[in-house]
């Protein structure tokens, strides 16, 4: 099973004809359902329904708080290094960009995750750069064993694993697994991975699907908005997620859903999208799949986040450092800018001065 | 004679039991649990932060209160036992709301975890409150493995949609032995009155106050709504009659009229 032949299946849909179909009519035939269908989904991520996003926003609105209440789950990024075999265009880390890599040792871990843990958060995202060599699998094992010392909550996002591989951090206290597609058009894929194992389309499309199947609570996944026609991108990822939430449904899932922002190289992206694309493809997700998470990060303006708070955003990054070290010491190449520089507790205040709960713990290691 | 449901030896004047999930900040959960007159309150254990005193949800819980830590994300019943250790480990007392579940989607619970995890946790002397889709069966079952109550959905979890399984849970309160708790589902004071009007002991709400636009003032709309029903329960409800007792009876000619 993968959902490869899902993607098969929809990839050479005309989507331009399709859209030039959608009628207004069509926009408010699927407003007023209970349950989306694939079409429908389609139909919300129209250039017509453009024109519906305050309807949208209403009711996305409320399927949101339904579903999850008002609260807002709070996550940090740990970067353990920054090395990285392969080349991508659109990356900091490409392999082809010159700077001084670094890997923190297990007692640098540990100040790291003193110093974030003094801000209270307890759910943390584990990265690296894309290298066994440098990080393998071993290594962040090791790492992952002194940070569940200091948090509830602990997912990785590095390169793609075996089952086997995702087999043994679980047993080490990982519980969630972030991996993005980047771009699920395969020739787009095959373009911006220039070169690297990251090349292997299959491998990294399935890797999600072998994280639920490792027994992983949670899987989060996206595609890196801005490397392809955003409307078909936001498809295939709700199609991807709607296909792991049908097949493991004792695992949650959840959508990201990164922009390309600035970072060392000169990419230059394939497809605007803009704060109204972003909105749309927010609301899109959330009316069709009312039960999935939906995750914005730091990538983003502290203005934007605040007003797509209410859209359907069930959790955010806050006071993020895109550097190795970034938290005890402040130095280091980020992989990318982040925009939104507010401190734990000013998104703290924020929104509870929106009328959500910031919720620090949404796990108990086991 | 005084109405009071016994569950695990203590004695409950409110059939109302709340919960602490989806409220927009702490602070609204204690003003609203207060105006609930409620005296059960459920937790998920999963939030519970025992580290940091200002995120601890049982911080803002009054001490007048039985504390009923839930499993939620529990998948299965080796987890859910491992939760309820936990919770009784921190202090959190013996009752428990097995909640297995591993459906994302809707968020049913697993019947058959659920009685395994009942089972367990009944012999190690915790009170235990399963979450369950209606089930005469599995409710039996949960009786006899030595379950405290049995606490059937009306609806998927906060899905508002009121009784939607409301022949299922009569049957429940017809033939089992224990408290019956409608759990999930119940959207607005009407349903709650419903449940209590059909002879359910208990009803447990959470979403329907947590997301209400004033959380105090829903609370204690359902404190009314409980009570109402179940004075109407002990009153005994008029008969429900299929048609209408006729001014021109069709059969009075028997009668000589």
């Amino acid at each position: 099973m993968s959902f490869y032949e899902e993607y098969k299946r929809v990839k050479n849909i005309d989507f331009y004809s399709f859209f030039a179909q959608v009628t207004k009519y069509d926009v408010e035939k699927v407003l007023a359902k209970d349950r989306l269908r694939e079409e429908d989904f389609l139909v919300l991520l129209s250039p017509v329904a453009s024109d519906y996003l305050e309807e949208m926003a209403q009711k996305a609105h409320k399927l949101t708080v339904q579903n999850f209440g008002k609260v807002i789950f709070l996550y940090v990024p740990l970067y353990l290094a920054n090395y990285c075999v392969n080349q991508c265009a659109y990356c900091g880390f490409s392999v082809k960009n010159g700077f001084k890599r670094n890997k923190l040792t297990i007692n640098q871990v540990e100040e790291e995750a003193k110093a974030i843990m003094d801000k209270g958060i307890k759910d943390l995202v584990v990265l690296t750069g894309e290298s066994r060599k440098h990080s393998p699998v071993s290594y962040i094992k090791d790492s992952i064993k002194i940070l569940t010392e200091y948090f509830s909550s602990i997912a990785i996002e590095v390169y793609p694993m075996k089952t086997e591989e995702y087999k043994e951090l679980v047993e080490a206290g990982v519980d969630g697994l972030t991996i993005y597609q980047e771009a699920y058009n395969e020739e787009i894929y095959d373009e911006v991975h220039i070169t690297g194992p990251k090349k292997n389309y299959r491998f990294r499309l399935d890797a999600p699907e072998r994280g639920c199947q490792a027994g992983m609570r949670r899987v989060n996944i996206g595609p890196l908005l801005g490397l392809d026609d955003w409307r078909k991108e936001a498809f295939f990822a709700g199609l991807h997620a709607n296909y792991l939430q049908n097949n493991y449904m004792d695992t949650e899932i959840s959508l990201s859903l990164p922009r390309l922002r600035p970072h060392l190289g000169s990419f230059q992206s394939n497809s605007i999208v803009d704060d109204l694309a972003l909105v749309q493809i927010i609301l899109a997700y959330r009316l069709f799949l009312p039960r999935v998470g939906i995750s914005l990060s730091t990538r983003e303006s502290d203005k934007l986040r605040d007003n797509l708070l209410p859209l359907g955003i069930t959790k955010m990054s806050a006071e993020s450092s895109t550097a190795v070290g970034g938290y005890a010491k402040d130095k280091g190449v980020k992989q990318f800018d982040i925009s939104d520089e507010r401190t734990v507790a000013e998104i703290k205040e924020l929104l509870l001065n929106r009328g959500y709960q910031p919720v620090f713990k949404d796990w108990q290691q086991l | 004679m005084e109405d009071k449901l016994i569950i695990g030896g203590v004695e409950l004047e409110s059939r109302l039991f709340t919960g602490t999930g989806k409220f927009p900040s702490k602070e609204v959960i204690r003003e609203t649990l207060e105006a609930s007159n409620s005296q059960v309150v459920t937790m998920a254990l999963r939030r519970v932060d025992f580290d940091n005193p200002e995120e601890n949800v049982i911080n803002y819980i009054p001490d007048n209160f039985t504390l009923l830590p839930n499993t939620s994300g529990a998948r299965t019943a080796e987890e859910v036992v491992r939760i309820a250790r936990i919770a009784k480990a921190a202090g959190c007392g013996n009752w428990i709301k097995i909640e297995a579940i591993s459906d994302n989607k809707y968020l049913m619970p697993d019947n058959q975890e659920t009685i395994k995890a009942t089972e367990i946790l009944a012999k190690e002397g915790f009170v235990v409150l399963p979450y369950v889709s209606p089930d005469l069966m599995v409710a039996k079952r949960l009786e006899e493995v030595g379950a405290a109550a049995v606490m059937p959905l009306g609806a998927p979890i906060g899905s508002n949609r009121g009784l939607k399984t409301k022949e299922l849970i009569r049957i429940l309160i017809d033939e089992i032995n224990l408290p019956i708790i409608v759990d999930a589902g119940i959207g607005k004071p009407s349903h709650a009155a419903e449940a209590m009007e059909m002879g359910a002991d208990a009803v447990l709400v959470n979403t329907a106050i947590a997301t209400a636009s004033d959380p105090v003032k829903m609370a204690q709309a359902f404190d009314y709504a409980v009570q109402a029903g179940r004075i109407a329960y002990l009153a005994g409800l008029g008969a429900v009659k299929d048609y209408a007792s006729a001014s021109s009876p069709l059969t009075g000619f028997l009668k000589g009229e």
